[in-house]
């Protein structure tokens, strides 16, 4: 069995999906530092963004509210951020009892709190809309371009790589489990809470021996194909004039938009 | 009960070990199991040796030591250069190992990028490099798989990809543990035809017998550490009494 949940790349022919991958990675990247760094309350500045968002929706032929639906899974995320509804001293708002606790919501908290779900929100969204465009090599090869050392591309290609494999062994040793998980009848099946959580620590230790040999045997596959400490890659990206153009065009706008926050 | 070896002889072609001389090779695991207990063979070009014997006979690990992944004691001598931790590097250009588990062998995003993976180690520049990815794929016929993710494919095609990934260093040797486990009848098949039709000397460990009565001229047994026969695969395979003592049965 194949698990490919992690697989987020949608194939489509659209101009975003064309864009050379350090195009976008470098626009998401400034996009959400712009982004978390427009003050409380840049309301105007949150609606270019999203338009911003938006078109490249459309840019990427996904549909206007692809990036939309996905967001939704980030907001539980945000919730983090909760307290600082009642921790910014400002005009109280309304006042609640929590357990035995008088908490006091002030505008001041409100307005960061709204902020940050809208910049969270924002941000995840391009960051969706990135992955959804780009294959993932071809975002490695971006961040080995941009001067990302080495050791962390490597080890997020390896991840990627080995994720579906592990995800296997996963359910490998569940379904195992589950096999064997019998019951005679008349009596209750599963043992005592102590016990399954036992076997469940087993299946744990199971999983990281497996993993661990697994490395050692990939690296023994490395190390005879010539592998001695450092990789080489080829890589095929090329900057074409629309990529310069793309990437002049959307900083701007990303700049524009974050001055409009500022002033 | 102790398995008594006797090395039996059977008439075989002269061999002076152009390709691989391998003399008294002795290997223990660090917990002390010895695995390897004076192991000699010699391979010679266009050589096609199958590889025999049951599961623990030191196969697996007499395989690691031909391209020094493992050192043990004795002599491992490769295309006449003696294996040293100074000419390693040559070694493993010429010495092609593909692991029994595909997704052990296949550790790169794309396809492209694990076969082009040993010809960039070697500091081959990117010109010859693409050529030789693309006649790689073209030898195990997986020319329209470049550009795909290695962990969508089938286990057929992971094996077949990964003999490209060596092939495509031009080695002098191809080293195969268990090319044909876990495949089904027509993955089997292609990989039958692909191994008669690759112009390379191999040495090829398996349980598969009637692959090695089809496309092995000679078989060497081994059995807890040693060869206990090496010779023609006719020869071998009508001697039952020596395929029973050694776990095996005739095709």
């Amino acid at each position: 069995m194949h698990f490919d949940a992690f697989d987020r790349y949608h194939e489509k022919e659209s101009f975003l999906h064309r864009l050379d991958p350090r195009v976008k990675v470098l626009v998401t990247v400034v996009f959400i530092i712009s982004n978390a760094l427009l003050p409380d309350g840049a309301w105007l500045a949150f609606g270019f963004a999203w338009l911003f968002v938006l078109v490249n929706n459309l840019l990427s032929k996904l549909g206007i509210g692809y990036t939309l639906k996905r967001s939704i899974i980030a907001l539980p995320f945000a919730l983090i951020a909760i307290t600082v509804l009642f921790s910014i001293p400002g005009k109280p708002l309304t006042t609640f009892n929590f357990m035995m606790m008088d908490l006091t919501i002030t505008d001041m908290g409100l307005l960061r709190f709204v902020s940050i779900l809208i910049r969270s929100w924002l941000s995840v969204q391009m960051a969706i809309l990135l992955v959804a465009v780009t294959r993932f090599p071809d975002l490695i090869h971006a961040l080995e371009h941009l001067r990302i050392p080495a050791v962390l591309t490597t080890i997020i290609a390896f991840l990627y790589r080995y994720l579906f494999v592990l995800t296997d062994e996963v359910f490998r040793l569940l379904r195992a489990r589950e096999a064997r998980s019998a019951a005679v009848p008349g009596s209750r099946s599963g043992g005592g809470v102590v016990w399954r959580a036992k076997v469940a620590g087993n299946m744990a230790g199971q999983l990281f021996l497996r993993s661990y040999e697994r490395s050692d045997r990939i690296y023994n596959a490395m190390v005879a194909r010539g592998y001695a400490g450092h990789l080489y890659t080829l890589n095929p990206h090329e900057m074409r004039s629309a990529d310069y153009y793309a990437t002049a065009l959307a900083i701007a706008i990303i700049f524009v938009t974050h001055l409009l926050g500022r002033f | 009960m102790p398995v008594t070896h006797i090395t039996q002889q059977f008439p075989q072609h002269e061999c002076s070990g152009d390709v691989l001389a391998v003399n008294d090779l002795h290997f223990s695991y660090p917990d002390g199991h010895s695995a390897l207990n004076g192991v000699s063979l010699k391979l010679c070009g266009g050589d096609k040796v199958a590889l025999v014997g049951p599961n623990g006979a030191g196969k697996s690990t007499l395989m690691l030591h031909l391209n020094g992944i493992l050192g043990g004691k004795g002599e491992v001598e490769v295309a006449g250069m003696h294996l040293t931790r100074d000419n390693l590097p040559a070694i493993r250009a010429m010495v092609g190992l593909v692991f029994q588990s595909p997704d052990d062998q296949l550790f790169s995003p794309t396809v492209f990028e694990d076969v082009a993976f040993g010809p960039l180690h070697m500091g081959l520049p990117e010109a010859e490099v693409r050529t030789r990815v693309d006649a790689a794929l073209e030898a195990v016929r997986m020319t329209a798989y470049r550009d795909r993710l290695s962990h969508h494919l089938s286990v057929g095609e992971k094996k077949r990809i990964a003999i490209a990934t060596v092939l495509s260093m031009n080695p002098s040797l191809l080293v195969l543990d268990e090319p044909s486990a876990g495949l089904d009848p027509r993955a089997r098949r292609t990989l039958i035809n692909l191994l008669r039709d690759l112009p390379i000397t191999m040495l090829v460990s398996t349980h598969d017998m009637a692959m090695v009565r089809e496309l092995f001229p000679r078989t060497i047994v081994m059995d807890e550490g040693r060869v206990v026969a090496d010779g023609l695969t006719m020869d071998i395979l009508e001697n039952e009494t020596l395929l029973n003592a050694h776990g095996l049965e005739k095709p």
